[in-house]
C-alpha cells in the first residue's frame, strides 16, 4: 500500500538519519555510539523507566493532539502551553476547593480542564475569526498572558498556600484522584492513559468518519475549495480552535490526579511546545502522533540514562531537533515523489487501457 | 554556429529554408509509460509554429525535451543545422531557445529591469549597457512601461511580454510560448499577435504551445498536431479548419456544441432582481440591479469580457460573498440570505470558472471530492456522519458515467489530468438531482475531448429539467448551448441575444459596449 509507506517510510528514515548524524557527533566528541545506543535500548527494560516513559508519552499525546488538531486547519496553536498550563491551575483551584464527592469530583476537574482551556483558546479564536488576527501571534502573547495569571492565582492571598520552598493550590482530596496502575517498585501508570487513548480514538473516528472531520480536512487543504462546497470558514476556525484548547486543557491533568494532586510553582513547563514537534512528527494522525509521543519520552529518559554513564545528555536534544527537521524534509519530499508516481501509474493505465481498446498504428506501447 | 549566429538587434541572417529546430524521433519514457514516442518536428526559422494536441497529448513533456529541462531516451535535437545535447535550460538558452512559461516566473517585488537582470548580469553587465539593451528589446515586444516600474504593478499582458524580453535578452532567437492567451482577454491576444508578427518580421522563431484552435489558425505558419504521444500530422493553416484540426487532434469526428430542440419551460427557477454589489473597498459597483431568471429546461448564457462581474455574480448567488442588496429564489424560496451549503441543499450545483482553487481538494482521493458540497446530504451523509462506502459507490458511478479516465476512485484528484478533473466536478455537481447548475467556463482548459462530453452532459441535464445559468467566455459555446443570452457589461446586464439569430461578431461588439446590432435588444431600464 503506498499510502503506508509514505507513512513510515519518511518518519523510518529521519530517525535513522538523525541517529548516524548523533553517532559522528559522538564520535567526535570522544565517546562510543554504541555504548550509548546500549544504554538507550537497556533503559527501557528497567520497570520505572519503562512506567515513566509510557507517562510522559501520554501527557505528550495530549499536548500533540491540540497541535495537530490546529494543524489540520492550518492553525498554528502555539498557545497549547499556557492553555494547559493555566487550565491546570484553575481545575487544581477547584478540584482543591469546592466539596464534591468522589468520581464526579474527578470528572468536574476533568470538565473544568477542559472548559478552561477552550475559553482561553477562544481568545484568539475570535479574534482570527472575526478580526483576522493571526492565531501564531496572539496565542504567543497569550502563553506570557497566562503565565502571569497562574501566578496571580496561586499566590497565597489568593488560592494559594506558602509550603516550604514552594508555592502550592490546596491540595486535591483523595476523591479526586484519577486512581492509577499500581505496578508495585515500578510505580504508577497514569489512570488518565485511558482518557487519552479514548481521545485518540475519538479523533481518530471525528476526521476520518464524521462530516466535521471532513470540513475540517477541506479548509485546512483549500480554503476556498471548502467555501464553495459550503463549508463556513469563520464556523470550523472557531470550532478547530476551542477543541485544540479543550484537549490541550487536559494536558496538565495526568500529573494533576495521578502524582502530583496540586499544581505549584514548579508544575512542569514546556509541553507545549513538544506538542509541537510531535505533532509535526506524526503527521497529525492519531497513530502517528502516539509514536512519536512514545519516542519523545524515550529520548527525554535515555537523557537521564546517558547522564549516568557520562554521556553528554545534550547529545538527544541534538537527535531530537534532528529528527523532527529531517521528517519535516522527509515527508514533503516523499510526497512529492508519491505524487509524480502516481500521475505516472494513473498515465500509464490509461494508457494500456486505450491501448487494449484501440490499438494505435503508430504503435505507442507501453 | 551557422550563419543565424549573430547577437545583434534581431537574430538576421536567416535564409529561407533553413530550420531553427529539428527535434527527429524523440522518444521519452517514464517508468510504465512513453510521454512522447518516434516526434518529428522541424520549425522553420522565422516562423510561428504552433503545436497542437490535447490535454496529455505529451506536447509538456516535448517542450520539457527541447528546453533542457529533461533529456530524451531516443532521437536528436538540431538547432540552427547543429546537433545539440541539452543537459540543462542554460544549455538550451546558450543555444539561443527561451521559453515562456504558461506560470509566470517573476519576482513581483523587483522592477522590470531587475527581474530581466536577475541571473543575466554576465551578458551585459547591470549599468547602462544592460539599461540600453533593454530599452531596446522593450521596443521589439511591444512593453511600454518605465523599466523602473515594480513588476507588481503590471498588468497580465505586459508581464507576459517581460517574460518575453526575458528570455530575449538572455539571447533567445526561437522563443517557447506555452499556452500563451489562456492569461489574456481578447483584445490581448490580438495585441500579443500584432507583436509576434513583428517579431517573426525580425527573424524571431516562435514554438507556440495551444489548444484554442481558432487562435492558432490566426497566428501559425504552420501547425503540428500531436495525439498520444507521437506526431500525427503538420497543417497549413491557411487550408485547414479548426474543425479538422481538432478531429487531428482526438483522432474521430467532433460534435458541435449545439442543442438541437428547446426544452424551456415556464417553470421558473431561479429568479435574481435588483441585485447589487460594492467592490470590496467598498467604493463602486461591481454589480449594479442585475435582474434574470432561468426557467427549468432552459440554459441562459452569460456573455461578457472577464472582469466584468461575472465571477461576482456567480459567487453572489452561491452565497459566497455578503453584502449583496436585492433578492435571489429559488423554486419559489427566498434564499437572498443562505448560507451556501444551504443553498446547495436547495438544489444548487456549482461548476466553479477555477477547479482547482474552488472545485477539487488535490491531495485527496476522489471519493473525498466526491463529498465536497454534498457532506451534509445523502448518499454521502448520515446525519453527521459520513458514509464512506456510499461515497466511493457514488464516485465510481460518476467515473463510469461522466467517461472520467482514472484507474480508481482512491488516486488523487491532482493525479487527473485537467480534463478528467473537469468531468469529475461536472458529474459531482450533477448529483443529488440538482434544479439549478451554475457553470462557469465549464470546458476551460480542458481538451477536445472532454469538452464534448460535458457539452452532452450539460444538453441531456437540461432535457431533464435543469435549469443552467452558463457562464463562458467561449462565445460559440455560450451559442451553441444556450437559449437565451444576457450581456454583462461593468456589473450591469446591458442587453439580450437570442442564440439562434445572434453572431459571435455581434456578442462581442455589445460585451464591449460598443453598441447593439439587429439581433440584440437593449435591457430595458
Amino acid at each position: 500500500m503506498t499510502r503506508v509507506r509514505t507513512v513510515l517510510v519518511a518518519p523510518a528514515l529521519a530517525v535513522v538519519f538523525s541517529a548516524l548524524l548523533c553517532a559522528v557527533a559522538l564520535l567526535i566528541s570522544g565517546d562510543s555510539p554504541l555504548t550509548a545506543l546500549r544504554v538507550m535500548i537497556t533503559q527501557v527494560g528497567q520497570g520505572t523507566t519503562a512506567v515513566d516513559i509510557l507517562n510522559s508519552a501520554a501527557i505528550y499525546y495530549l499536548v500533540a493532539l491540540a497541535v495537530a488538531i490546529g494543524f489540520q486547519m492550518k492553525l498554528f496553536n502555539i498557545g497549547v502551553e499556557g492553555q494547559y498550563r493555566l487550565a491546570a491551575c484553575v481545575a487544581a483551584i477547584v478540584g482543591g476547593t469546592v466539596p464534591l464527592p468522589p468520581v464526579i469530583r474527578t470528572i468536574v476537574i476533568i470538565l473544568v480542564g477542559a472548559l478552561v482551556g477552550a475559553l482561553w483558546a477562544a481568545i484568539p479564536a475570535v479574534l482570527r475569526a472575526y478580526r483576522g488576527v493571526s492565531e501564531v501571534i496572539s496565542t504567543i502573547m497569550l502563553n506570557a498572558v497566562a503565565t502571569g495569571l497562574i501566578a496571580f492565582l496561586i499566590r497565597p492571598d489568593t488560592f494559594g498556600a506558602l509550603s516550604g520552598n514552594n508555592i502550592t493550590t490546596p491540595p486535591i482530596p483523595e476523591s479526586g484522584h484519577f486512581p492509577g496502575l499500581h505496578l508495585g517498585s515500578s510505580g504508577t501508570i497514569f489512570g488518565m492513559i485511558l482518557v487519552v487513548a479514548a481521545l485518540g480514538t475519538g479523533y481518530w473516528f471525528l476526521l476520518g468518519r464524521t462530516r466535521f472531520g471532513f470540513e475540517l480536512k477541506a479548509s485546512g487543504e483549500s480554503p476556498s475549495a471548502a467555501t464553495a462546497g459550503g463549508v463556513d470558514a469563520r464556523r470550523m476556525v472557531l470550532i478547530a480552535l476551542l477543541m485544540s484548547g479543550a484537549v490541550a486543557g487536559l494536558a496538565g491533568l495526568p500529573e494533576l490526579l495521578g502524582r502530583d494532586y496540586a499544581y505549584t510553582l514548579t508544575s512542569p513547563q514546556g509541553y507545549g511546545f513538544t506538542g509541537i514537534a510531535i505533532a509535526l512528527l506524526g503527521r497529525n494522525h492519531p497513530v502517528g502522533i502516539a509514536i512519536g509521543a512514545l519516542l519523545w519520552a524515550f529520548l527525554d529518559k535515555s537523557a537521564v540514562a546517558l547522564d549516568v554513564v557520562g554521556v553528554p545528555r545534550e547529545i538527544l536534544l541534538i537527535m531530537q531537533g534532528l529528527i523532527v527537521l529531517s521528517v519535516v524534509v522527509a515527508y514533503e519530499i516523499v510526497r512529492r515523489y508519491e505524487l509524480a508516481a502516481e500521475q505516472r501509474r494513473v498515465a500509464a493505465q490509461l494508457r494500456a487501457l486505450a491501448n487494449a481498446k484501440a490499438p494505435s498504428p503508430e504503435g505507442v506501447s507501453s | 554556429m551557422t550563419a543565424s549566429g549573430n547577437s545583434g538587434a534581431g537574430p538576421g541572417g536567416s535564409t529561407a529554408g533553413e530550420w531553427a529546430v529539428e527535434l527527429a524521433g524523440i522518444t521519452k519514457r517514464f517508468p510504465g509509460v512513453v510521454a512522447n514516442s518516434d516526434i518529428h518536428l522541424r520549425v522553420r526559422t522565422g516562423e510561428v509554429h504552433a503545436l497542437c494536441g490535447e490535454n496529455g497529448a505529451g506536447k509538456s513533456t516535448l517542450m520539457k525535451i527541447l528546453y533542457g529541462m529533461q533529456p530524451p531516451d531516443e532521437g536528436t535535437i538540431t538547432v540552427d543545422g547543429r546537433q545539440v545535447r541539452f543537459r540543462s535550460p542554460a544549455d538550451a538558452i546558450r543555444a539561443g531557445i527561451g521559453m515562456v512559461h504558461q506560470h509566470f516566473m517573476l519576482a513581483d517585488n523587483l522592477t522590470v529591469a531587475e527581474n530581466v537582470l536577475l541571473g543575466a548580469e554576465a551578458s551585459h553587465g547591470i549599468g547602462a549597457k544592460a539599461r540600453a539593451r533593454i530599452q531596446e528589446l522593450a521596443g521589439t515586444v511591444g512593453l511600454r512601461v518605465d523599466p523602473g516600474m515594480l513588476v507588481e504593478r503590471l498588468g497580465v499582458a505586459d508581464r507576459q511580454r517581460l517574460e518575453i524580453l526575458k528570455v530575449l535578452y538572455r539571447g533567445a532567437r526561437t522563443v517557447i510560448l506555452d499556452e500563451p492567451t489562456a492569461v489574456l482577454v481578447p483584445q490581448e491576444v490580438d495585441d500579443l499577435f500584432d507583436t509576434l508578427r513583428t517579431m517573426r518580421a525580425d527573424g524571431y522563431t516562435f514554438l507556440f504551445i495551444s489548444h484554442k484552435l481558432d487562435e492558432v489558425r490566426a497566428i501559425a505558419d504552420t501547425i503540428t498536431v500531436i495525439r498520444r504521444g507521437t506526431t500525427v500530422g503538420t497543417a497549413d493553416p491557411k487550408a485547414v479548419s479548426s474543425r479538422q484540426l481538432a478531429e487531428m487532434m482526438v483522432g474521430s469526428e467532433l460534435p458541435t456544441p449545439e442543442t438541437r430542440e428547446s426544452t424551456v419551460t415556464d417553470r421558473e427557477v431561479l429568479t435574481v432582481s435588483q441585485l447589487s454589489l460594492a467592490a470590496d473597498d467598498g467604493g463602486r459597483h461591481v454589480l449594479e440591479d442585475v435582474s434574470l431568471v432561468v426557467h427549468a429546461g432552459e440554459v441562459l448564457g452569460i456573455a461578457g469580457v472577464e472582469g466584468n462581474g461575472q465571477t461576482e455574480l456567480v459567487e453572489t448567488i452561491m452565497g459566497m460573498r455578503r453584502g449583496a442588496h436585492g433578492t435571489i429564489t429559488l423554486g419559489g424560496r427566498d434564499i437572498s440570505h443562505a448560507s451556501t451549503l444551504h443553498r446547495r441543499e436547495a438544489g444548487i450545483g456549482y461548476v466553479p470558472e477555477d477547479r482547482t482553487r474552488h472545485g477539487l481538494l488535490a491531495s485527496q482521493p476522489l471519493w473525498a471530492n466526491r463529498i465536497l458540497g454534498h457532506q451534509s446530504r445523502p448518499p454521502i451523509a448520515r446525519g453527521p456522519l459520513i458514509d464512506r462506502a456510499a461515497a466511493r459507490r457514488d464516485t465510481e458511478r460518476i467515473v463510469a458515467d461522466f467517461d472520467v479516465r482514472t484507474p480508481g476512485v482512491d488516486v488523487h484528484a491532482a493525479a487527473l489530468s485537467g480534463g478528467n478533473q473537469q468531468k469529475l466536478v461536472v458529474g459531482r455537481e450533477l448529483s443529488g438531482d440538482p434544479v439549478l447548475l451554475i457553470a462557469s467556463h465549464p470546458t476551460r482548459g480542458v481538451d477536445v475531448g472532454a469538452q464534448t462530453g460535458i457539452w452532452e452532459e450539460l444538453r441531456q441535464a437540461r432535457a431533464r429539467g435543469l435549469a443552467v445559468l452558463l457562464i463562458s467566455a467561449d462565445l460559440d459555446e455560450l451559442i451553441g448551448l444556450s437559449d437565451s443570452i444576457a450581456v454583462i457589461l461593468r456589473g450591469r446586464l446591458v442587453a439580450t441575444a437570442d442564440p439562434s439569430t445572434v453572431t459571435p461578431e455581434e456578442l462581442g461588439t455589445a460585451m464591449t459596449g460598443a453598441g447593439s446590432g439587429p439581433n440584440l435588444a437593449k435591457e430595458g431600464s
